[in-house]
């Protein structure tokens, strides 16, 4: 279909120039990364000198001791972002196969366009909702029944507040089911019609013909839960209003926790000491390695899952 | 980072200075340029706003926090700081020139609760509260709460103690009243902008704190004075060390600086927390102005000089209205003679 490209008629120096222009702007984002993380590396330097290895190993932060242990922070990104993506995976799937298989005309067209509402609200307005909707509702109804039908499980003991590490999950949930639903629905649009068809041709029930398609989109669809969790990696206003700032380690989902995103945005303002100040920039470089090491594995688990099957994952 | 903050600093001041240019104020064309505490923000924007209409004189001010008007003075960046907490001796030495504290209103940090089923103001002792922020004290009709409530009917609900999540003066002032009525707050959690509380759930501002428990029953939290008054907050009597529960108020907060003058006068730093004065609210606290004693520049070190004076006297008629405390005579003599102490080049600068 595609028609060949006129002879090149200007000669090499024109291309030269253009792709030049072209690598350079990519370059740029390669340098923006590296810039961060010198700086940020840089600026950690003292806290990494004074406090080492113990900085992710313990759990007291104590700015008036000048001791800081991040490990109540990590724990809080790590387990808060796992809650979201437990909430978020299953109804953003769902709804993006609905979407591209099921849906049709207005119906899809009215629900892409509230996901894409729902992509475009600031978070301070999920913190808001979370703050003064979901945490009366979870105080009154929802924690309370967790507590008394599940509360001889440790993630469910405790007092209902209201806001804490579920609060916190849920709210991440809907923030991040947007971008899950719109990119896997895309991936799977991209599926060829041949894949659905001929399955259907073999006799494969619908549900079936849909299973064979996610099985194709898996690696687009994985990838999408990795943007997905990258957003809940390091969301920060939303989770600071509604997540309890505590720095304790708890197995309730029910208690209050904190991130690393919401510890930084929290105390930085007021960090006068110099230890302070860098154990706070410390907290962003482990956040940078985290998101680097999370991006990494889901990566890697994409190779693994689809093992050589370059041209599916090329076609996504 | 911090020479891109001065940098950023630097440009403001002069985009500012820029633009003052063409206002025809009265005489003078100095403009001033201050960083610091949030706290007082609203008074001193109201007084800059009246000193600017009187004399001419512009004062610009970005309220930032307290630590980072100290730094910026610490930088040269601004003529004045501002701080809700005074400089440590430590802090002080590490200042390039000695450095004046001039405190210019006072303010009270408040126990606001949500407690729907009892009517009558909440009364606590020094150690309940502690026992509350440590986590000791965990439900309402622990008896160390209901010793001092006879006759009230306080209910068996979980006591939820509020703190803010970010650094803050008021979370400076509150510890420090802790660490100073209960040795077991001190030795464990101390004082400081931000602790590790031991207790809790933390929300960020007043705005937050005052949120989370106006939603939760059962919970208690500290915010200011002025906060507490502008939102009708329901706020607990606290028992000074002299053995009264006082109500939180203006009146009761400028009783406690007061009780604190004679150590004031020693050392403008004094802590005012727990002062011992019949009608002293226990947790109040002033707010500095911080200039340094030696001005580089003359005409500014003449115009700061100025204005103190102006904001010591006629602008405590302001402070009010704004739900500050005023500050005591005792005081504002004490601020008198550190004004009279600012100098340029050796030369004093005050003209009173």
């Amino acid at each position: 279909m595609r028609r060949p490209l006129p002879p090149r008629r200007r000669g090499p120096t024109i291309d030269g120039v253009y792709r030049l222009v072209l690598a350079s702007a990519a370059g740029v984002v390669f340098l923006i990364v590296a810039l961060i993380a010198v700086e940020v590396a840089h600026g950690a330097m003292p806290s990494i000198r004074t406090l080492g290895f113990g900085f992710l190993t313990q759990t007291q932060w104590d700015p008036v001791a000048d001791h800081y242990g991040a490990l109540p922070y990590l724990y809080g990104t790590l387990v808060s972002s796992l809650l979201a993506l437990i909430i978020a995976v299953p109804l953003g799937l769902g709804s993006a196969v609905f979407l591209a298989e099921l849906a049709k005309g207005k119906v899809a067209a009215t629900i892409s366009f509230v996901m894409e509402l729902l992509a475009a609200i600031p978070s301070i307005v999920y913190g808001i909702w979370g703050f003064f909707v979901l945490a009366p509702f979870l105080r009154t109804v929802l924690e309370p029944w967790l507590i008394s039908n599940f509360g001889y499980l440790p993630l469910f003991r405790g007092t209902p507040f209201g806001i804490g590490m579920l609060n916190a999950g849920i709210v991440l949930a809907i923030m991040i089911v947007p971008t899950i639903v719109s990119i896997s629905r895309e991936v799977l649009l991209a599926i060829p019609r041949t894949l659905r068809e001929g399955s259907l041709a073999l006799g494969a029930t619908r549900a079936e013909a849909i299973g064979i398609t996610l099985d194709a989109a898996k690696p687009g669809i994985l990838g999408s839960v990795v943007l997905a969790l990258g957003r809940a990696l390091g969301e920060t206003m939303a989770v600071t209003m509604v997540i309890g700032n505590t720095n304790r380690i708890s197995a309730s989902l029910l208690d209050p926790s904190a991130t690393m995103a919401s510890v930084i945005a929290n105390e930085f303002t007021e960090a006068t000491g110099a230890l302070y100040l860098s154990a706070l920039i410390q907290i962003a470089l482990v956040l940078f390695a985290v998101t680097i090491v999370v991006n990494a594995l889901a990566r890697s688990l994409v190779w693994l899952t689809t093992g050589g099957r370059r041209d599916i994952a090329a076609a996504t | 980072m911090k020479a891109n903050k001065i940098l950023a600093a630097a440009l403001v001041a002069a985009v500012l200075a820029g633009c003052s240019g063409g206002g025809g104020g009265k005489a003078s064309s100095v403009v001033l340029t201050g960083a610091g505490a949030t706290f007082p923000y609203p008074i001193y924007s109201k007084w800059f706003e009246t000193y600017h209409e009187s004399t001419g004189v512009q004062i610009n001010y970005q309220s930032i926090g307290s630590g980072g008007g100290i730094q910026q003075l610490k930088a040269g960046t601004v003529d004045f700081g501002a701080s809700d907490a005074a400089l440590s001796d430590d802090k002080l030495k590490e200042m390039p020139h000695p450095v004046l504290h001039i405190p210019m209103v006072a303010g009270a940090v408040v126990l606001a609760y949500n407690m729907p089923e009892i009517t009558q103001p909440l009364q606590l002792t020094p150690q309940a509260l502690a026992g509350i922020f440590m986590g000791t004290v965990k439900t309402w009709n622990d008896p160390a709460i209901k010793a001092a409530n006879p006759g009230v009917a306080l209910p068996a609900t979980a006591v939820l103690a509020v703190h803010r999540s970010d650094g803050s003066g008021t979370s400076n002032i509150f510890t420090t009243y802790l660490s100073a009525v209960s040795p077991d707050w001190k030795s464990k959690v101390g004082a400081n902008t931000s602790v590790a509380w031991p207790a809790g759930v933390g929300a960020k501002g007043n705005e937050g704190v005052s949120g989370q428990v106006k939603q939760t029953p059962g919970s208690i939290g500290y915010v200011e004075l002025a906060y507490a008054k502008q939102n009708n907050l329901a706020t607990a009597k606290l028992q000074n060390t002299l053995g009264a529960f006082v109500e939180p108020s203006l009146a009761s907060t400028t009783a406690a600086i007061q009780a604190s003058a004679q150590a004031l006068a020693a050392d403008v730093r004094a802590s005012t927390v727990n002062a011992a004065g019949p009608d002293a609210y226990p947790i109040a606290a002033l707010t500095f102005i911080l200039v340094y004693e030696d001005q580089n520049d003359a005409a500014k070190g003449k115009e700061i000089a100025n204005f103190l004076t102006w904001a010591i006297h006629q602008g405590q008629d302001e402070v009010e209205a704004l739900q500050y405390a005023r500050l005591p005579a005792e005081v504002v003599t004490v601020d008198e003679g550190s004004i009279a102490k600012l100098t340029s080049g050796g030369k004093p600068l005050a003209s009173r």
